[in-house]
């Protein structure tokens, strides 16, 4: 077991209690259930506590807490509609934009809740930011893509400064052999993949703290996949990362700890390694093993 | 008893993957525990034919090996299993190779059988011979029992008998030992039963690796290199 990842005694996440209540989730007793395993870090980066949200009437998260570490890799699995992309939007405010979306709960970036209302957002998504679906580069040419954010944030001075955050970022994202010599030309002209990547430049620009990864890799094939993979790897060693994926082989091979959702709870979060050769919830095991929950 | 749904995925083929694995796996675990109860007989019986048949199954045990080993090899890389079914995968892919190991002592068990009733007298210790192969052959029976039942306490009492085996091996040892000294013209004869002793108490190992493998299987517990109290207490500390 991680040093790093301890129980926090305040919320009582035994098997014991999971066995006792969880296994009989339904939608009627959603109020009965506690998250299984080890949801909680030392060296949070972010902490989520009693995490509810509401699309209107309908609730879409349950009371969900969990700490990602820093530099640590979580990832979010669960099925379609388990409340793990609506989770991960809420780390850096994107539900916002969703006028019936109610969010409720403490979100703590270091010591600051970032879900408070006078939050300001902006720079709040240059501390957080996020890599979406489907490679979204902006209509401009590679180099105003990755020079877009740290412009409007004013990082850099000079033309010389800007130019070192284009090609640090480029390289940090793999990307800087590829596209080198061809800087000027549109950012769509770029293969999925390499717009993948182009997309994780452009968020690392802005020097964030955490990267959101929303099903990063779904609309790639394998090779580009690896490639983004390695990345993530290669990014943990400075970056904390929340990634929700649909791959749960993915999950396996990127993540330091995995998040398993359910019907808008946060049903089980542990060691990787644990959640893929003896995990302590039934539905989890029923997920990953591709069985009838 | 702990149930690990195997028949339970969506995908049909998957369950039946995974369940002609475990059937072939069972099923080798028949073909080895009937050939101890052959190698065994053999010896004592002084039974020629018997001996020569369990060195013919050897043949068949060795192909279902390398068959279970590619099955194994087949659903990994076809299903990427996970969890109880990844513990399932490996625990078979291990277990059989113990099962073949047993084919093996059964096979030298039957050679020394054909040794023996070359020479003109019946050497000493085919009572031991007997007793060790029931129980051996029993544990290995148990061990393949709990497999298909995913039941540790089963399984625990393998490793527990296996114990006892190893002292009813070194009872046997001993007897024979005081038998070579009083006359050493008898140290060629018991050298045979000595050979047959000696690959009973290996089979007795196997059966109880296979029984560890249980643990892995249906508690996610590697208890290897383990005492029984020890392996006891893990899995009561999981009960827990």
């Amino acid at each position: 077991m991680n040093d790093s990842v301890i129980k926090e005694p305040a919320t009582p996440l035994t098997a014991e209690k999971s066995k006792a209540k969880t296994n009989v989730i339904t939608e009627e007793n959603s109020d009965a259930y506690t998250t299984v395993g080890q949801a909680f870090s030392e060296k949070a980066k972010m902490s989520m506590r009693d995490v509810d949200v509401f699309y209107g009437e309908k609730q879409a998260i349950y009371d969900v807490n969990l700490d990602i570490g820093t530099n640590e890799v979580v990832a979010m699995i669960g099925p379609s509609g388990c409340g793990k992309s609506t989770f991960l939007r809420c780390l850096n405010r994107m539900n916002d934009t969703i006028d019936t979306c109610k969010v409720t709960g403490k979100f703590l970036l270091e010591d600051q809740d970032i879900n408070d209302k006078k939050m300001d957002v902006v720079p709040l998504r240059a501390r957080v930011g996020m890599v979406f679906q489907k490679p979204n580069p902006f209509p401009k040419s590679i180099y105003d893509n990755v020079a877009y954010g740290a412009r409007i944030h004013g990082l850099a001075d000079r033309k010389s400064d800007l130019d070192d955050i284009v090609e640090t970022s480029l390289q940090k994202a793999g990307l800087w052999n590829e596209v080198k010599d061809r800087l000027q030309q549109p950012g769509t002209s770029l293969s999925g993949g390499q717009q993948q990547r182009l997309c994780i430049a452009r968020t690392i620009a802005v020097s964030p703290e955490v990267i959101l990864m929303d099903e990063p890799c779904s609309a790639l094939d394998p090779i580009a996949t690896a490639r983004i993979e390695e990345l993530i790897d290669e990014l943990s060693q400075n970056y904390t990362i929340a990634i929700v994926t649909h791959s749960m082989q993915q999950a396996a091979r990127v993540s330091h700890r995995t998040a398993y959702f359910h019907l808008g709870k946060l049903i089980e979060v542990n060691e990787t390694e644990k959640v893929f050769t003896n995990p302590d919830h039934d539905l989890t095991e029923a997920y990953i093993t591709g069985r009838f929950g | 008893m702990d149930k690990l749904n195997i028949d339970r995925h969506i995908s049909q083929q998957y369950n039946t993957a995974l369940d002609d694995l475990k059937t072939e796996f069972l099923e080798l675990g028949g073909i080895v525990e009937q050939q101890i109860v052959n190698a065994v007989k053999a010896i004592t019986d002084v039974d020629t034919v018997l001996a020569q048949e369990v060195m013919t199954t050897e043949k068949e045990v060795d192909e279902r090996e390398m068959q279970l080993d590619d099955l194994c090899t087949q659903i990994i890389a076809r299903r990427q299993p996970t969890a109880s079914d990844l513990r399932l995968v490996m625990a078979i892919s291990k277990s059989t190779r113990d099962l073949e190991r047993i084919g093996d002592e059964a096979n030298k068990i039957a050679k020394m059988a054909i040794a023996i009733s070359d020479s003109e007298d019946l050497p000493h210790g085919f009572s031991e011979l007997r007793n060790l192969g029931r129980h051996v052959q029993e544990i290995v029976n148990d061990s393949l029992t709990a497999f298909a039942r995913y039941d540790i306490d089963m399984a625990l009492k393998v490793v527990n008998k296996d114990k006892e085996i190893d002292r009813e091996y070194a009872t046997a040892m001993r007897e024979l030992i005081t038998y070579m000294m009083e006359d050493p013209r008898n140290i060629s004869r018991s050298m045979n039963v000595i050979w047959a002793l000696r690959s009973l108490e290996r089979i007795g190992d196997h059966a109880s690796n296979i029984s560890e493998q249980i643990f892995y299987l249906v508690k996610g517990l590697d208890v290897r290199h383990q005492t029984p109290d020890e392996m006891a207490q893990q899995v009561n500390k999981q009960r827990k």
